[in-house]
């Protein structure tokens, strides 16, 4: 070609045809990417939304009340409701079962309230001790020394039919909803 | 040879590379810089190279599924040919990068190249640490097992003290409520993919602006950096006193980078790969998990903070530090590079590392943990039972099963919790001991709901036998008065 184009920077006002059409394929890829944004963010959040409320809990029976004599602090295990295909052994989930008397229990959640490290029940001083950091909890999982700022989780519970069953379905940390359960009265206490 | 030279001058036609790689091996830097100091940056890099090709040669073998990730690191460790080297020399690798880019980072500091112009390569360098940090968690994490599986529990139980959000942020962590199957394959996706690319374009920016703005030269004490004249005194001294990158000053950086390739070999061989430890099965509670020692400094600085303290450390301190380091080009970006008139910098650093260092030593002893098997494994030293009556023997015996020693040691055995009892008996006196046995306090638990008196009696009786043979044990004086002669008898103690 023997003549180039010529680009005067345009000081007035007026919009060349291309010049539009450039920042028309902007706004079209602006608002590709909007509609895109949508469904990424709520497949991103998913595991978020999915939570809210009592989304990921439910009731998990723990076993019969036979299995847990009245007086002693017993592991037991139970399969976390909401299970993926990938998961794993990740989903059996282990706690503590007091049975305090009669059909009053209280169900602890393994994990130390301060940074979730499995607690382990000594019966013979009455104390859950935390292996990490040094926390220590009496039998009533309330807070005997160390750094957890409170007692342990517990699991909400109801007993029917000789039957024990919590509500569990999340992993017990100090901000999370089950926190705030475990100051619901549970309803057999 | 002339084949050769026109197949190169066949692509170079069309890729127009030579040039621009020929004007940047060749470029002028000052000679000062052609030191040991300055081969910790490129060192880093191949590190990182290393790594990036150990991680291709894994991700071969390993499945990152919850339910499959700990065989496959099984496999990788026994049935596949050289898989445990290959994993060695993956997770050696993520230790030197670790230690390789700290040292980079101290160096810069040290020697003020942070200044004025190179302030954006120190920024995007804060970047590049933080990343490398969330390359050795996340690569924690790929190592599915026990301390990994409760490494998450620990991260989420931390991000769940975010004020508002944090309940969120644990399930946008974990991909869901509980620490599974989607927690793995997310954090692999971040491993894998999110922060080598991330890392990738910003290692390239930052050796770009290397190359831009020049490498910083060595740091002479009075000349000193100011905005208005600094890029012209640096363009004179590459070229009054510059030589070429390669080969004078690349030999150096050449040579380390062999050493730290052989060096993580060497330990990759002969110490072989980390871990797996046991299975990631949530019902396995016999474990006490422990971070990889780039994080074993937080696990000390978790246990020993008061605990009302903790949460604004954890929400409040690293972004706070991060700031700091962003900020810092820009409140110290002129004036004086060297050291040598720099001694809060020298301090500061000296101060930092020694810190760093104490928790990490302190971490490896753990003395704020109990030791879970001590009252059944550790045995009661002899010089402390001989010669004592019945009841101190049942005290000692009481002391055993109550699990006292899990946190008390006797002779330097047992756990480090509590105070070492050898010689409790001269600290307290008989009324004392009982009412701490009692009551607790002083960050003991109160034992009265689990000890009969029976037992708090031969307990206290055996604590009282506790103390150095030439020294007398604690006494009340005043009890003698009040209560009569035989008010306290102790045992072991002269009438």
């Amino acid at each position: 070609m023997s003549t180039k184009p010529v680009i005067v920077p345009s000081t007035d006002r007026t919009v060349s045809r291309r010049g539009f059409f450039t920042k028309m394929g902007m706004l079209f890829n602006g608002f590709a990417a909007l509609v895109l944004a949508a469904p990424f963010a709520r497949y991103l959040l998913s595991s978020v939304t999915h939570g809210r409320g009592n989304g990921y809990l439910s009731w998990v029976p723990l076993g019969h009340v036979d299995e847990f004599p009245e007086g002693e602090t017993r592991l037991a295990t139970f399969q976390n409701p909401y299970v993926m295909p990938t998961d794993g052994k990740t989903v059996d989930t282990a706690c503590w079962v007091r049975h305090v008397a009669e059909d009053q229990f209280q169900v602890f959640a393994i994990n130390c309230a301060h940074l979730g490290c499995p607690v382990r029940w000594f019966p013979q001083s009455g104390l859950f001790m935390c292996p990490c950091h040094g926390g220590a909890y009496y039998r009533d999982g309330s807070r005997a020394s160390g750094p957890p700022e409170r007692g342990l989780f517990e699991y909400p519970y109801k007993v029917e039919n000789g039957l024990i069953t919590i509500k569990a379905g999340e992993l017990p940390t100090p901000g999370a909803a089950m926190a705030s359960l475990s100051s619901e009265k549970p309803p057999c206490a | 040879m002339r084949l050769i030279r026109n197949i190169g001058e066949w692509f170079d036609h069309r890729l127009q590379l030579a040039a621009p790689i020929r004007e940047a091996a060749q470029h002028p830097v000052p000679r000062s810089t052609a030191s040991w100091f300055y081969v910790f940056g490129s060192a880093a890099l191949t590190v990182f190279l290393l790594q990036v090709v150990t991680g291709i040669l894994l991700a071969l073998i390993y499945v990152p599924s919850a339910g499959e990730a700990w065989s496959s690191l099984q496999a990788l460790n026994h049935g596949v040919t050289l898989g445990w080297f290959i994993r060695a020399m993956h997770g050696w690798g993520s230790n030197f990068m670790v230690a390789i880019v700290l040292i980079h980072m101290a160096q810069v500091f040290l020697f003020g190249a942070y200044k004025f112009p190179r302030e954006l390569t120190w920024i995007l360098g804060v970047f590049l640490l933080l990343m490398t940090l969330g390359m050795a968690f996340t690569g924690q994490i790929m190592r599915f097992d026990q301390d990994a599986y409760w490494g998450l529990g620990i991260g989420a139980s931390i991000s769940s003290r975010v004020p508002i959000i944090g309940p969120a942020v644990v399930k946008l962590l974990l991909g869901g409520p509980i620490i599974a199957g989607a927690t793995l394959s997310r954090f692999f996706a971040l491993h894998v993919f999110v922060i080598p690319g991330m890392l990738m374009a910003f290692v390239g920016l930052h050796l770009l602006m290397v190359l831009k703005l020049g490498i910083n030269e060595w740091p002479m004490p009075g000349r000193v950096v100011k905005r208005a004249t600094y890029e012209r005194d640096y363009h004179d001294l590459t070229k009054q006193d510059g030589a070429p990158f390669f080969p004078y000053a690349i030999w150096k950086d050449l040579f380390f980078a062999a050493f730290i390739i052989l060096a993580i070999a060497a330990c990759a061989y002969y110490f072989g790969p980390f871990g797996p430890t046991g299975q990631p099965d949530p019902t396995i509670i016999q474990t006490a998990p422990k971070p990889d020692y780039f994080f074993l400094f937080l696990y000390a600085v978790l246990s020993l903070l008061p605990p009302s303290l903790e949460t604004p450390f954890l929400l409040i301190v690293p972004p706070v530090v991060i700031l700091a380091l962003i900020l810092l080009p820009f409140l110290s970006g002129e004036g004086e590079k060297s050291w040598k008139r720099r001694p809060i910098a020298v301090l500061a650093v000296l101060l930092i590392a020694i810190t760093l260092g104490t928790f990490t030593r302190l971490a490896q002893f753990a003395p704020w943990s109990p030791h879970m098997n001590a009252w059944s494994g550790d045995p009661v030293p002899e010089n402390f039972i001989h010669g004592t009556t019945a009841l101190e023997r049942q005290g000692a015996l009481v002391f055993q099963v109550k699990q006292c020693r899990n946190c008390h040691s006797l002779g330097d055995i047992g756990g480090q919790r509590g105070p070492a009892l050898d010689g409790v008996a001269v600290r307290l006196t008989q009324d004392q001991l009982i009412r701490q046995v009692i009551q607790g306090g002083g960050n003991m638990p109160a034992y009265a709901k689990n000890l009969s008196p029976a037992e708090t009696t031969a307990l206290v009786a055996f604590l009282e036998t506790l103390h150095p043979p030439k020294q007398a044990p604690a006494r009340d004086a005043s009890r003698e008065f009040v209560v009569g002669d035989n008010a306290q008898k102790s045992p072991g103690t002269q009438p």
